[in-house]
C-alpha cells in the first residue's frame, strides 16, 4: 500500500515537472470529430499545451464564455446581439470548417430525386403530403413517383443543424420565414422528432415514404439517398464537400464571416451550408489566449488538409488566409 | 472498529471501577449517544434540505417564466421558441397519457405476474423468474429506447396498428396514420419499464397475506382461482394500488426512452398512433441548445410542474398504503 502510494506521488511529480498549459473551450458539437482530431494532431507536436474541449452544444458554449469560465468558446450559429452585449469584451468570430445540411429520403424509386426549396418548404410546412403531389412531379418528370404519405423527420432536440436547415428553408420561402422562422428550435407544423444525427438517420432508414434532414458526414458515410438540390445558377447538386466550399468561396471579399451563405449563387454550389466557428474573447493576452491563437493558425493552414476524410468541408484559401491576418 | 470495542470494553471495566473512567474514555455512554443523536439528525434533515434546496433553485431559474406566463402556463398548448412562446400543456398531456396508458398495461401484467411467482410457480422456479423480471430494472433507458426504434416500433407499426384498426378502427384512438412511433410505442416502453417496479412491491404486499387465510378460503370450497380472488387480491387492494402508483410515479419522470420513441412533437391529438412529447423529453431535448434566457427559464418551469405532479402522484401513493397500514392494525 505504501509503496502504491510513493509511486503514484513520484509518478505524480514527474508529471509536473512539465509546465503544461491547460486550454478550456466549451460549445459545438456538430464540429466536435474535427476539434478533437486537431487537438490530438496538434498536441503531438506541441506537448508543452493540452486542449480540454467540451462538445456541450453551442448555446451552454456560447453562456460558458460569457460566463468566462473557458477560454474559447465554439458556436455553429453567430453569437447573437444580446449575447455579445452580455459579454465583458468583443468577441471574434473565426469560422474553422464549414458544415453541410442534406437532406435525405427513403422511397422506392427507380432515380435520383430533385427538389428545390420552394417544394423542400412545402414538404416541411405539410402543404405537400403526398409524394406524387404535382410539384414533386414537375421536377422529376422521368421518375414515378408513388401515391404515399409523406412523413417529415426532424430534430427533437435543439441543434445547429436545425439552424443551418431553417436557415435556408427561410432564405428560399417567405411562407416557411413568416410561419417557423429560424432557430435551433422550432415549432414544426407537422412530422416527428427524433434525437440526434443516428435518430434521424435511423428513422429515415426504417421508414417507407419518409424525408429528413442530417449532417452532411452523416449522409456520407451511412450512405443514404440524398435529394439534389436547385442552387440560385440552376443546377441540382447532390450534397458533396466541394460543393460546400463553393459555397463559402461565394462570400464576398468585404462581407462579415457570420454573414448566412445559404442558397449562395455561383456555379457547382450545394446551397444548404453554413460555417462553424470558434468565438475569441478580444482581451488582454493571456497564456491560454495565446495558445489558441496559435492553435488556430495550424488549424487554419496544416489543419484543413485533415477536414474532408472525416467529411467536413474545409475553408475557401482566400478566407483561411483573411483569417489568419484577423488572429494576428 | 476494533478500538471502538476497546474503547467500549475499556469503559466498561474502568466504569465499575468508579471515577477514573471518565479520564480514559473519549467519550462518555451519554456523549456518544448524543453524538450519535445528533449526527443523525444531520443527515436526516440533509436530506430535507437537499429537496427543499431543489425545489428553491427551479424556482429560482423558473422565476422568469412565471412572471411572463404565469399559470396559464400549464394551459396554454404553444411552445414556439423563435417566438419565445411557451406553454405546456401539450407535454403536460404527453406526460400524463403515456404514463396513464402504461399503467393500464402493466397493472393487470405486473400484479398478475406478482400472483403467478407468489402463488402458482414452485418457490424455486419463482426465485428464478423473479430474479429475470427485476432484471429488466437493471436494463438502461437508452438500450429501451434503442430496442423501441428499432425493434417495437417497426413492430407497432406493422403488427400491432393493422390489429387494431381492423378491430377497433372506429374509435377515434385508434385512427390516423401511423409510423411506429408514437404515443402507443412509448407508452409499452414505459409499460415493460415500470413491470419490475410494481411486481416486486405487489409480491411484498401479497406475501403479508397470512397463510391461514388462503388455506381457510379453500377448506371453505373455494377453487384456486376463487381462492386467489378472495383471500388474496381483495384483502390486499390497497397495497397493490399503491404499488401501482409508484409504477406511475416512475413513468412520469422516465426521459430517455420515452425521448427516443414518442416523436417529440408537442401536439395534443385523440389518436394513439400521432407522436407527443412528454415533459421530462422536451426538458432533455432542448435544454443543451437554447440560447435564449426564457427558454431555459420555462423549460425549469416544466421541470417545476413535473416535480409538482410526481409529487402529488407519490403522496396519493403513501396515502393508500397508510390508510392500509391503519386499517391493518386496526
Amino acid at each position: 500500500m505504501k509503496s502504491l502510494f510513493s509511486l503514484i506521488l513520484v509518478l505524480l511529480m514527474a508529471t509536473n515537472t512539465y509546465a503544461v498549459t491547460k486550454v478550456n473551450g466549451a460549445g459545438a458539437t456538430f464540429p466536435y470529430p474535427m476539434y478533437s482530431k486537431w487537438f490530438s494532431e496538434y498536441n503531438k507536436n506541441n506537448k508543452d499545451v493540452q486542449f480540454n474541449y467540451q462538445s456541450i452544444g453551442s448555446g451552454g458554449g456560447i453562456r460558458q464564455l460569457i460566463k468566462q469560465t473557458v477560454d474559447f468558446g465554439a458556436s455553429d450559429a453567430p453569437m447573437k446581439e444580446r449575447d455579445m452585449k452580455k459579454a465583458a469584451w468583443p468577441v471574434k468570430h473565426i469560422p474553422t470548417v464549414l458544415g453541410a445540411v442534406s437532406v435525405a429520403y427513403n422511397l422506392e424509386v427507380d432515380s435520383n430525386l430533385n427538389l428545390d426549396g420552394e417544394t423542400l418548404s412545402a414538404i416541411f410546412l405539410g402543404d405537400i403530403s403526398k409524394w406524387n403531389d404535382g410539384r414533386i412531379q414537375k421536377l422529376n418528370p422521368s421518375v414515378k413517383l408513388p401515391n404515399k404519405d409523406i412523413l417529415v423527420v426532424r430534430r427533437a432536440d435543439g441543434s445547429g443543424t436545425t439552424s443551418i436547415f431553417s436557415d435556408y428553408l427561410s432564405t428560399v420561402s417567405t411562407k416557411w420565414e413568416s410561419k417557423v422562422g429560424r432557430g435551433k428550435s422550432l415549432k414544426w407544423p407537422v412530422g416527428i422528432g427524433s434525437k440526434g444525427n443516428e435518430g434521424v438517420t435511423a428513422t429515415v432508414k426504417q421508414t417507407e415514404g419518409s424525408i429528413g434532414y442530417v449532417e452532411l458526414a452523416y449522409a456520407l458515410k451511412n450512405n443514404l439517398p440524398t435529394v439534389a438540390l436547385k442552387n440560385k445558377a440552376g443546377e441540382f447538386q447532390k450534397p458533396s464537400v466541394k460543393g460546400v466550399s463553393l459555397s463559402a468561396a461565394s462570400l464576398k471579399k468585404d462581407a462579415k464571416v457570420t454573414a448566412s451563405i445559404v442558397d449562395a449563387a455561383g456555379k457547382g454550389v450545394y446551397p444548404i451550408s453554413a460555417f462553424t466557428y470558434i468565438l475569441l474573447p478580444v482581451k488582454e493576452e493571456t497564456v491560454q489566449l495565446k495558445e489558441v491563437k496559435k492553435f488556430l493558425q495550424w488549424a487554419l493552414t496544416k489543419g484543413q488538409d485533415m477536414t474532408e476524410e472525416l467529411h467536413y468541408a474545409p475553408l475557401p484559401t482566400s478566407l483561411a488566409a483573411k483569417m489568419l491576418e484577423e488572429i494576428k | 472498529m476494533v478500538r471502538d470495542i476497546e474503547n467500549i470494553q475499556h469503559s466498561f471495566s474502568t466504569e465499575n471501577d468508579g471515577n477514573i473512567s471518565k479520564k480514559q474514555t473519549f467519550l462518555t455512554y451519554g456523549e456518544q449517544d448524543k453524538f450519535a443523536y445528533y449526527l443523525l439528525k444531520l443527515v436526516a434533515s440533509l436530506v430535507i434540505i437537499l429537496l427543499l434546496g431543489m425545489i428553491a433553485m427551479l424556482l429560482n431559474s423558473s422565476l422568469s417564466a412565471i412572471e411572463e406566463f404565469g399559470i396559464g402556463f400549464a394551459l396554454n398548448d404553444n411552445w414556439n421558441p423563435v417566438e419565445d412562446e411557451f406553454g405546456a400543456l401539450a407535454f403536460l398531456f404527453g406526460t400524463l397519457v403515456t404514463s396513464a396508458l402504461a399503467i393500464l398495461i402493466a397493472a393487470p401484467l405486473s400484479i398478475s405476474v406478482a400472483v403467478f411467482i407468489n402463488e402458482i410457480l414452485p418457490t424455486k422456479l419463482g426465485k428464478l423468474i423473479s430474479l429475470f423480471v427485476e432484471m429488466i430494472a437493471a436494463i438502461p433507458s437508452i438500450v429501451f429506447g434503442l430496442w423501441g426504434i428499432f425493434f417495437l416500433g417497426p413492430f407497432v407499426k406493422d403488427v400491432l396498428t393493422p390489429f387494431l384498426k381492423s378491430n377497433f378502427g372506429f374509435l377515434p384512438l385508434f385512427q390516423g396514420a401511423s409510423f411506429g412511433i408514437g404515443i402507443l410505442t412509448a407508452s409499452i416502453i414505459l409499460a415493460i419499464m415500470i413491470t419490475p417496479t410494481i411486481t416486486s412491491i405487489c409480491r411484498e404486499v401479497l406475501k403479508t397475506v397470512p397463510k391461514i387465510q388462503k388455506e381457510a378460503a379453500l377448506a371453505l370450497g373455494a377453487t384456486r382461482f376463487e381462492m386467489i380472488k378472495i383471500a388474496l387480491i381483495k384483502p390486499s387492494f390497497s397495497g397493490l394500488t399503491g404499488g401501482v402508483v409508484l409504477g406511475l410515479g416512475r413513468a412520469l419522470g422516465e426521459t430517455m426512452a420515452v425521448a427516443m420513441v414518442i416523436g417529440n412533437s408537442p401536439t395534443i391529438t385523440a389518436s394513439l398512433f400521432s407522436p407527443a412529447a412528454t415533459m421530462a423529453s422536451v426538458i432533455a431535448n432542448e435544454y443543451a441548445e437554447a440560447d435564449s434566457d426564457l427558454h431555459l427559464s420555462a423549460m425549469c418551469y416544466i421541470g417545476l410542474l413535473l416535480f409538482l405532479v410526481t409529487f402529488i402522484v407519490n403522496s396519493f401513493a403513501r396515502a393508500i398504503v397508510w390508510k392500509k397500514q391503519r386499517k391493518a392494525r386496526g
